[in-house]
């Protein structure tokens, strides 16, 4: 019965997040925010349970994940299941992270004995990672003015090309590379 | 930055997914970088000096066949290696089947034939350059579904990437058979596997470097 009950809860859960994310598709920005902190709730518990022993890192790769998914919206296939898609994602990422982190400690491994004395400038490094923001200003202006005036200062994206000089493709093209500069960019700090 | 302001930021704006379907860029891909290999092939090798009356032959249509449904099963591959989480389990069978089915040929034609015929239906006259040609043609092919695929989302690069090769290969195979001379089933079913299996290899080894995300 039990064993019923939580089936039916995943086929429900699945069911919604598709809706909301189709929606989000066609262009309802409600929906797709809702999709999106949904998963991310759903996300931080799958990362967490497989990063017991690196808690530090999960909240970063939550955002990688989310980062990812909305990047590559375009190859979600409506005929498939929505918690496969996202599942193939987040384990990517997941299987990315620990094998930079494996090649990372690899080459640092004389060190490995002296941790603490990195420890305080290593949580520095783990404060600048988070702060997308300074990622985001190192991008170039095609890039980043773009998704400045349109996704944080909320501009049509009329007024962005209007307001940057660049035309109205140059500023939707300028957004999605940038944000997949951006998902670059976090993949190359450790 | 904290994980809501980052889905408020994602959410922001025009969210629509750019571009067409994945079906259309990769088509597209394999349109116009076939047309370049023809190209090349009409400039560099020409075609077969009797290729109209090699259209009435059966073993013509044997070997676009084989290249055509190795094409396929490659664009299939490549379609859906390049979404993260689609199935795959029919691959090793489509993948199987063409490649069965010229080797049955073969055994066929190998077992009709004299003893001292095999080694000219295996060897053929061209083997030496055969494979390496192929190669060559698939270039404008490889690097235009590289191009789409990384706009896509494959999990599994290596894999991906061989995907990719395959494809190529076997377009490249279709263009030269325009101009290939040869007739026997065990020159197709090794020599021109064998050219293909050069571009999925360098698949392989490019998409386990290059398809990054």
């Amino acid at each position: 019965m039990q064993r019923t009950n939580r089936v039916e809860g995943f086929q429900a859960r699945e069911e919604r997040l598709k809706a909301l994310l189709m929606r989000g598709l066609a262009g309802e920005n409600a929906a797709y925010q809702s999709f999106l902190s949904e998963l991310s709730a759903h996300l931080r518990a799958f990362l967490r349970r497989r990063l017991i022993r690196l808690p530090d890192e999960v909240e970063d790769l939550v955002q990688e994940a989310l980062l990812a998914i909305h990047n590559q919206r375009h190859t979600y296939d409506p005929g498939q299941p929505l918690s496969a898609w996202v599942q193939a994602i987040a384990r990517y990422k997941l299987i990315d992270l620990l094998r930079r982190r494996a090649g990372h400690e690899a080459l640092n491994e004389p060190l490995a004995d002296d941790l603490h004395l990195f420890a305080a400038s290593a949580t520095d490094a783990e404060d600048a990672r988070r702060d997308l923001q300074g990622l985001l200003a190192e991008l170039p202006d095609q890039q980043r003015l773009p998704i400045v005036h349109t996704k944080l200062e909320g501009r049509s994206v009329k007024e962005t090309a209007a307001l940057t000089g660049l035309s109205e493709s140059a500023v939707k093209v300028g957004v999605h590379r940038g944000l997949k500069a951006l998902a670059l960019k976090i993949r190359g700090i450790l | 930055m904290k994980t809501e302001d980052l889905v408020a930021l994602l959410a922001a704006g025009d969210i629509t997914p750019p571009g067409p379907a994945a079906g259309r860029l990769y088509a597209t891909a394999c349109g116009r970088g076939g047309l370049i290999a023809i190209l090349l092939m009409l400039t560099f090798l020409k075609f077969r000096p009797d290729l109209l009356q090699a259209l009435w032959l059966p073993m013509f249509w044997v070997k676009i066949g084989f290249a055509a449904a190795l094409a396929a099963v490659g664009l299939f591959a490549v379609l859906r290696l390049s979404r993260p989480g689609a199935r795959l389990t029919w691959l090793p069978l489509a993948l199987a089947l063409p490649l069965l089915a010229i080797w049955a040929l073969a055994a066929i034609s190998l077992a009709n034939a004299l003893p001292e015929e095999h080694s000219a239906l295996f060897f053929g006259k061209t083997w030496m350059v055969c494979p390496l040609l192929i190669a060559l043609l698939s270039i404008p092919v490889f690097r235009m579904v590289f191009q789409v695929m990384r706009e896509m989302a494959p999990t599994r690069p290596a894999l991906a990437g061989s995907a990719a090769g395959l494809l190529s290969g076997a377009v490249a195979t279709l263009v030269y058979c325009l101009h290939c001379p040869e007739m026997g089933a065990p020159f197709v079913g090794f020599w021109y596997l064998l050219g293909i299996l050069i571009p999925t290899t360098v698949g392989a080894i490019v998409g386990n470097k290059t398809l990054k995300w």
